[in-house]
């Protein structure tokens, strides 16, 4: 994803218990994230998550499947 | 209850003051806040338990959070009702927790913060349709920076335990079925809601006082099969009660256009790699310089004062043990432990203003990968760096560290970063042996200088690294951080948490490092030897008698103190001194220097004073003096002891040796057990050792 891209996520892998986290922190299905950038290195990844930032490795990211959101018109 | 960073801290120093205390769940390290609330005509108890984003019992603050919720905490009362603050521009994850907590049949209130910022940003709710969402738990708006809404809140508070606890509908019914079933066959140990977050938590029910027999383990075992059919049970329950937030906020909450506040523009550039980590290391040096610049004056003023009031004290008591014991044991011991005060205070305002104003979790954020190639994570470079200022608030800081294998792998590798304190005795023996010559560019003596501190940093590094790898291996945690906006710190939630801190320390180290000076005196003052003051005395009638004037008190001085080093060698310490000195032959040294290691081992500091005791020029020396008599001291062969291997690897000691008892005691402190800090001092003093042996040896000692 591009910085200030948009997308809503469709699936989780829920095995870890990293992922577990992140989903009590929010990340479930159906949430609407906006990508900001990277760090240093470009890890960790950081989102705008219904109006907070989060920042995630980029490991923990993986296990999200995300379907981006063009913004039509 | 609330969320990290929800504005909870200031609502409850808002709410009781000072009227508050801190303490210690028992058996664990986390802290214990409670206070004393004045609603209008009655007071109310509020505990302020550890921010947290769930009830699921991950950590160890979560725990405790249920446990107290649940009255199960042994010698706490079972709460009547739930203050639950939520930040009004983070509802989303907000109200999950509300959510968990308005099933556990206790009446809830709601107190929405940071309203101010919220509408700023374009964010609006409906105050009405979210108390109906939340089955008719109030909701009170607030601004806890100014107070705004508490007369409200306040109301709502004092009638809180007479209200009805929410009625919301059973978010997973088959959930709710089988909890209610298995808590009827407990018989009435157990209840519908301890049951439902003990099945998708799993956490063994460890602190339950009567669980009736067996079976129900077993049974629990069997409904979890059913229920949740191999996917994790925390997944569940996260996917449904999002899927009810994210209804309730459709329908309560209307957000302008933009998500963007005033500052976010300046934000997001400087989250940006390169210019964020330029921004990170103005704000590093300016709190590394801050610490030294400050503080420095602060501390000689509070030496100066030791010095005086100690003086004064010798004067005014009859000279002697006592007057021994009050002026260089209590006095020096004292000044010993107020001298850390700048600063640490120093150090955690800058902690407490960066974390308050959110910076600390983006320079985690920033710094994270590089601190991952160093076995550690983001979170550690604060107290990293703090500690090259001096490792004890370094270590405190560890505290914003949650995962507990990182913290005690930081812990463990700040004291060899090259503190403060070490400066002193470097600087002694750089000065000396050390040639003042250039090379190229740089002054030799400033290189080795460097030299050790880098030695220092690698050493830490490479310590963290290998815990990691073997004694504190363990599942990888996860690293998600939540990066809050923004904001000014608050400055009375700043000054309060100063002063805790402060008592904190005091409280606990300083009672160690008091202790351990006072030990050291006896033991360079005990035995006195008649002799040397008889002696003493003939010298100065002597000198009196035959000189007068400046070369009177040059002689004075110069009698009293080769008296205090006769007295010093003889004492339990020289003798301690001589008796050790074999250990260190190997590194070269004589039993002056093994004495002088010995009794600065409550604090490094102290070295440089003995060392000045034990060559004769008085404790008081400036370093020229003492420098030529180190480089004149000779061993009974004639061979010069100082020679320049030999001083490297007392360097080289210095560099590593864990001498500091207020590091021991807040290494203690932390990680609430006597085997973290035994372990670091055995570790560092052998590695201190080792290289210093080598050092001696390879170079020809």
């Amino acid at each position: 994803m591009r910085r200030g891209e948009k997308g809503v996520i469709t699936a989780v892998d829920p095995a870890d218990p990293a992922v577990q986290r992140l989903m009590v922190l929010g990340l479930v299905a159906g949430a609407e994230l906006e990508y900001a950038g990277a760090a240093i290195g470009g890890d960790p990844l950081e989102f705008r998550l219904f109006g907070n930032s989060i920042s995630l490795r980029r490991a923990e990211a993986l296990c999200f499947r995300i379907a981006v959101v063009r913004d039509g018109g | 209850m609330g969320n990290p960073n929800s504005g909870k801290s200031t609502l409850f120093n808002r709410l009781t003051g000072l009227r508050q205390s801190t303490g210690n769940y028992p058996g664990v390290t986390v802290e214990k806040h409670t206070g004393i609330a004045k609603l209008y005509d009655a007071s109310v108890e509020l505990v302020d338990l550890p921010g947290t984003f769930s009830l699921g019992a991950h950590s160890m603050e979560e725990r405790i959070a249920v446990d107290v919720v649940f009255g199960r905490v042994p010698a706490m009362d079972a709460p009547e009702g739930i203050l639950a603050v939520v930040a009004m521009n983070n509802l989303y994850q907000g109200l999950f927790l509300v959510h968990q907590l308005s099933e556990l049949g206790l009446p809830v209130l709601v107190a929405l913060t940071m309203t101010d910022t919220a509408q700023a940003a374009g964010i609006q709710i409906d105050i009405e349709a979210l108390q109906r969402h939340l089955g008719g738990a109030k909701v009170c708006p607030v601004v806890a920076t100014t107070g705004q809404g508490f007369a409200e809140l306040r109301r709502a508070l004092a009638t809180l335990p007479a209200a009805r606890p929410p009625r919301l509908p059973a978010f997973w019914p088959e959930l709710r079925e089988a909890a209610s079933r298995l808590a009827a066959e407990s018989n009435g140990a157990l209840h519908t809601p301890e049951v439902e977050r003990e099945l998708i938590d799993d956490s063994g029910l460890t602190n339950v006082t009567a669980v009736p027999g067996d079976r129900l383990p077993a049974r629990l075992r069997a409904a979890r099969g059913s229920l949740f059919n191999g996917i994790p049970p925390v997944a569940g329950e996260a996917q449904r009660r999002y899927d009810w937030v994210r209804e309730v906020l459709a329908d309560v909450q209307v957000n302008s256009p933009a998500y963007r506040t005033y500052g976010a523009r300046l934000v997001a550039w400087l989250n940006r790699p390169i210019p964020g980590t330029i921004a990170l290391l103005v704000v590093m040096a300016v709190v590394f310089q801050a610490v030294f610049a400050w503080a420095t004056p602060l501390m000689d003023a509070i030496d100066g004062a030791t010095s005086v009031v100690g003086m004064w004290a010798s004067g005014i008591l009859p000279s002697g043990a006592i007057a021994s014991l009050v002026s260089d044991g209590v006095i020096a011991g004292v000044g010993s432990v107020i001298i850390f005060l700048p600063q640490i205070m120093i150090l955690f305002l800058f902690i407490i203003l960066l974390e308050d104003s959110g910076y600390l979790a983006r320079a985690a954020y920033l710094m994270d990968r590089v601190m991952r190639s160093a076995g550690l994570s983001g979170q550690s470079i604060i107290p990293m760096i703090s500690s090259f200022a001096c490792a004890v608030p370094g270590i405190m800081a560890t505290r914003v560290i949650p995962n507990r294998r990182d913290r005690i792998a930081t812990i463990l590798a700040a004291p060899f970063m090259t503190c403060s304190a070490r400066l002193p005795v470097y600087a002694l023996l750089i000065g000396a042996f050390v040639p003042a010559s250039s090379v190229g560019w740089f002054n030799l003596q400033g290189i080795v200088l460097f030299g050790l501190y880098l030695l220092g940093i690698v050493a830490g590094v490479l310590t963290a690294l290998l815990l990691k790898q073997t004694a504190l291996r363990g599942p990888k945690p996860p690293f998600a951080l939540m990066l809050p906006e923004f904001r000014k710190p608050n400055l009375r939630t700043v000054a309060i948490q100063l002063l805790g801190r402060a008592r904190v320390f005091l409280r606990r180290a300083g009672t160690v490092i008091f202790a351990v000076s006072i030990a050291v005196w006896a033991l360079a003052y005990y035995p006195r030897s008649g002799e040397i003051e008889a002696g003493l005395a003939a010298g100065v009638l002597a000198a009196e008698t035959t000189l007068g004037g400046t070369q009177l008190e040059n002689a004075r001085v110069r009698l009293a103190n080769e008296a205090a080093a006769a007295q010093l060698e003889q004492s339990w310490l020289g003798r301690a001194g001589k008796a050790v000195a074999p250990v260190f032959a190997p590194l070269g040294w004589d039993w002056k220097i093994t004495a002088a290691v010995i009794a600065g081992f409550p604090a490094r500091e102290v070295v440089v004073a003995v060392l000045g005791t034990v060559y004769a020029v008085g404790d008081e020396a400036d370093e020229m003096t003492l420098a030529q008599r180190l480089k004149s001291a000779s061993w009974p062969d004639g061979s010069p002891v100082f020679t320049l291997p030999m001083v490297f690897g007392l360097l080289i000691f210095y560099a590593c040796c864990l001498q500091c008892a207020a590091t021991l005691a807040v290494i203690r402190r932390e990680t609430n057990s006597w085997r973290w800090p035994v372990f670091a001092w055995a570790y560092m003093t052998a590695i201190g050792y080792a290289g210093a042996a080598l050092v001696f040896r390879l170079d020809g000692g």
